[in-house]
């Protein structure tokens, strides 16, 4: 384990370094500078900039500047925001995005599993129907759809939830929804199916002629077993939410770190983007390690072990 | 005959009496609470640093420049009390009023010399540095040519009177005194923190009406009255909140569930409903939304078909059914609003219309160009940065010249950046543009097509238009000035490097019951004679 662990830590390291060099590569390629701006500023203005950012160095020796900036974590100084560092930006933005997220996973968890299982005990009855109809609405319809709709109805038109802003639970409620739409809705269809699956298998047939009760054997056997593949979605789902918050961000006003990211790109705010990058990169590595940690978890047969082992 | 004048007299009198019985009593609400979404992020509350409307806001709530603006706009003392202007325009003495900063120590003539130093001095690296320029040696030591800043026309006579020495007379100058780039602040906290001090409100310590209590970043910043503020009496809003979100729609919303008191640019298809309602109203901005042409290659080098595509549209069928917002079809080039040499009537209804719409005349004169009927007319590619609004007045003129002249249009959106880089680059035919005044002034939009200025980005150049701009900034005599401004513009007008489509407005949504806020033609909002009615 702790071998793999350290093998894994290396192959992530190596990862973010290409992913580090190429943003760096990538961002100084697209036309454009964080002080390009409408109004031209003169050229001796410019210059004044340019050397208090030290935009004026070599490509190189900015790129080494920042790596080096990087081994005692500092992701330098914003362009775009005046006196505030990357780490300021994302020690603020991350908490608010992260509550959010959560909140949308654990909902779509929460509903969207016992959602599956429910649908498939009763396929082809009424309540199969009822799930799997929600389901395509929320695989369908795009969060930002769903964000401008739970707006409109219960703020502008009921009035029961503030329409935008963040800071106490209620402000919470209808990003939350919109965000765990999707979610929700594809982890229902991927319990339901994966359901169908296990109980269709020998072991289930096994267990009920042990005399397991019906409710029993779902919650040991066919949940634990049908749960697999919500698993392995899971990690890339969190990431998901995690990094594409951004449009319900926006139109709810939160203060999150997702706006932050891709305002970041249109704004050329190179310390933002790499910043940013490697954040989430970080973060998606993270993620998809205790995902596969889980697996053994759940199913002892799987081993984490190097292909050698 | 004096009988029938007594009763005449009488009855005027219980006209005027019933007249006031029945107007509505304005009564101050018991809490002056008032909100306003600046729309985004400041970049920076610095006021030397800053270049943006959103930070130019809060800057005008936390701080006081010598001048600032009333509701016409005409400069009245703030911090200065009094000034005098000598004789060539070129020396203006400035006698200040005793005053403190938010820490309630004193506000002097020197923090106003150290502030206009800082901004100018290169490391600072502020992008407005410009707004100083008109001060003697402001160029040159912003630019590094001199080193010694006791060479820069600014200076403290004694604590109240500060001596400013000009470049050049410069009529606006007063004007520019309540621009947030001359604005002072306080060396001590600035010094002590020269990068961060404007982020905590304990340290942003200001001389303006309201001080920052708290600032939530992409949220929301909240200010209450500065009680050492000079003029606090006047300040009647006691807590303010300055919203800064970018989404259109959710301000709206946010505005019909009475989170929100005020906001500008509306969605327009809102605009009509909005209207009905008694919230809206449109105030005056002074920009120019005009599209560019790269002169410097075919069709566009050939000013017959400019001239042919600028008379060959119908701006107000365009205003009235895709900009709507009661905006101005510009038929000259700088917009309404800006003095000529007298301040009355303005520089745009002296100089009148310089072109007109005329489709018989196009027509001839494209086919004078050569494309009798648009025959043989190159596809022409309009260029314009991602957005809704550009990309529906880029389809409108597409069909208007496809139909008025027959030549065929296509579009390309770009992404912001890239946009720009395209048009500075002259990788284009036709480009959209607009331009926001920084003061008011004609020059702030003349001086932008002189040959090498960095916003000219058309490649046109005309030397006796470069001789008229330059000569303007130099004269003294506003007649002279205004005379060759007018000349400018004629030619410019006359070549048609660019073709201006319409005056901009501001259109502002607000709760009918928020009264006394200023919204200045250049965009900027100020809250200190705000207050608030009575309201349910």
């Amino acid at each position: 384990m702790a071998s793999y662990v350290l093998r894994r830590f290396i192959s992530v390291m190596l990862v973010l370094l290409i992913v580090v060099t190429a943003t760096f590569v990538m961002m100084h390629a697209i036309p454009g500078g964080p002080f390009t701006r409408e109004k031209a500023l003169p050229p001796e203005i410019m210059k004044n900039i340019e050397e208090k950012y030290k935009l004026s160095d070599p490509l190189w020796r900015q790129y080494l500047d920042y790596m080096g900036n990087l081994l005692h974590g500092d992701f330098g100084p914003s362009f775009k925001y005046a006196g505030r560092t990357v780490n300021d930006i994302i020690a603020d933005g991350w908490p608010v995005t992260a509550r959010l997220g959560a909140c949308a996973i654990l909902f779509s968890l929460f509903v969207g599993v016992p959602s599956g299982v429910i649908s498939a005990l009763n396929q082809n009855r009424w309540p199969d129907n009822f799930v799997m109809a929600f389901a395509v609405i929320g695989v369908s319809v795009p969060s930002f759809v769903m964000a401008t709709l739970l707006m409109y109805v219960f703020a502008v038109k009921l009035r029961w939830l503030p329409a935008a802003m963040w800071g106490t639970p209620k402000h919470v409620i209808l990003p939350m929804l919109a965000l765990s739409g999707f979610p929700t809705a594809f982890f229902a269809r991927l319990m339901r199916s994966s359901t169908l699956d296990v109980l269709s298998q020998d072991y289930i047939r096994t267990a009920r002629a042990k005399g397991l009760s019906w409710f029993a054997v779902v919650m040991r056997h066919v949940v634990k077993n049908a749960i697999m593949p919500v698993v392995t979605y899971l990690g890339p789902m969190v990431a998901g939410i995690l990094t594409g918050s951004f449009v319900v961000e926006s139109i709810f006003a939160i203060p999150g770190l997702g706006r932050f990211y891709v305002t970041s790109i249109y704004n050329r705010d190179y310390t933002t983007i790499l910043g940013m990058t490697i954040f989430y990169s970080v973060l998606l590595v993270f993620l998809n390690f205790l995902v596969d940690i889980a697996y053994g978890w759940i199913d002892p047969r799987i081993k984490l072990v190097d292909a050698k082992e | 005959m004096r009988k029938s004048l007594v009763l005449l007299a009488c009855l005027v009198a219980v006209m005027a009496l019933t007249s006031v019985g029945f107007a509505a009593p304005e009564r101050l609400a018991n809490k002056q609470v008032a909100s306003y979404n600046v729309g985004t992020e400041p970049e920076t509350l610095d006021p030397a640093m800053s270049t943006g409307i959103p930070e130019a806001v809060v800057e005008l709530s936390c701080f006081e420049g010598l001048t600032r603006l009333d509701d016409k706009n005409v400069p009245r003392p703030a911090i200065a009390e009094s000034w005098t202007i000598s004789k060539d325009g070129l020396v203006y003495t400035f006698k200040l009023r005793k005053s403190n900063w938010s820490n309630g120590t004193p506000v002097t003539a020197n923090d106003f010399e150290w502030s206009w130093k800082r901004a100018l001095d290169p490391k600072t690296a502020a992008e407005y540095a410009t707004q100083l320029w008109y001060v003697k040696n402001g160029r040159a030591y912003n630019e590094g040519k001199i080193k010694d800043a006791a060479q820069v026309g600014v200076k403290a006579i004694d604590a109240y009177t500060l001596k400013v020495t000009l470049e050049n007379p410069c009529t606006y100058f007063l004007q520019l005194c309540a621009f947030p780039t001359l604005m002072p602040v306080n060396r001590k906290v600035v010094e002590a923190n020269p990068t961060g001090w404007f982020l905590k409100p304990e340290t942003y310590i200001g001389n303006g009406p309201f001080k920052i209590v708290k600032w939530e970043h992409n949220s929301k910043i909240d200010l209450v009255p500065n009680l050492h503020f000079w003029n606090v009496g006047k300040v009647k809003v006691t807590n303010l909140t300055y919203y800064l979100i970018d989404d259109i729609k959710t301000v709206l919303s946010m505005f019909e569930t009475g989170q929100l008191d005020s906001f500008e640019a509306p969605p327009a298809a809102e605009i009509a409903r909005l209207t009905k309602e008694g919230v809206l109203d449109i105030k005056n901005y002074i920009g120019t939304y005009y599209y560019m042409f790269n002169t410097t290659k075919a069709p566009a080098n050939d000013v017959r078909v400019r001239k042919a595509l600028t008379m060959a549209i119908d701006r107000q069928k365009l205003i009235d059914f895709v900009v709507r917002g009661e905006q101005k079809p510009a038929l000259a080039y700088v917009p309404f609003g800006l003095a000529d040499a007298t301040p009355t009537p303005d520089f745009r209804t002296v100089g009148g219309n310089l072109y007109k719409e005329d489709l018989a005349e196009a027509k001839k004169l494209l086919a004078d160009a050569g494309y009798p009927d648009g025959k043989g007319f190159p596809t022409l590619t309009i260029l314009f940065n991602t957005s809704d609004n550009h990309k529906k007045i880029a389809e409108a003129i597409q069909e208007m010249w496809k139909k008025n002249l027959g030549i065929n249009v296509q579009l390309t959106n770009q992404e912001w950046k890239v946009y720009l880089d395209t048009r500075d680059t002259l990788n284009y035919q036709v480009a959209r543009a607009g331009w926001i005044g920084d003061y008011l002034d004609p020059m702030t939009f003349m001086d932008m097509w002189t040959t090498t200025n960095g916003n000219n980005d058309t490649g046109w150049s005309n030397n006796k238009y470069d001789e008229l701009i330059y000569g303007a900034m130099k004269e003294g005599d506003s007649a002279k000035r205004a005379t060759m401004l007018h000349e400018a513009e004629s030619i410019l007008m006359a070549e048609l490097p660019i073709m201006p489509i319409y005056f901009y407005t501001n259109v502002v949504v607000q709760k009918p019951y928020l009264k006394g806020v200023r919204f200045s033609p250049l965009g900027f909002v100020d809250f200190a004679a705000a207050y608030v009615l009575e309201h349910k």
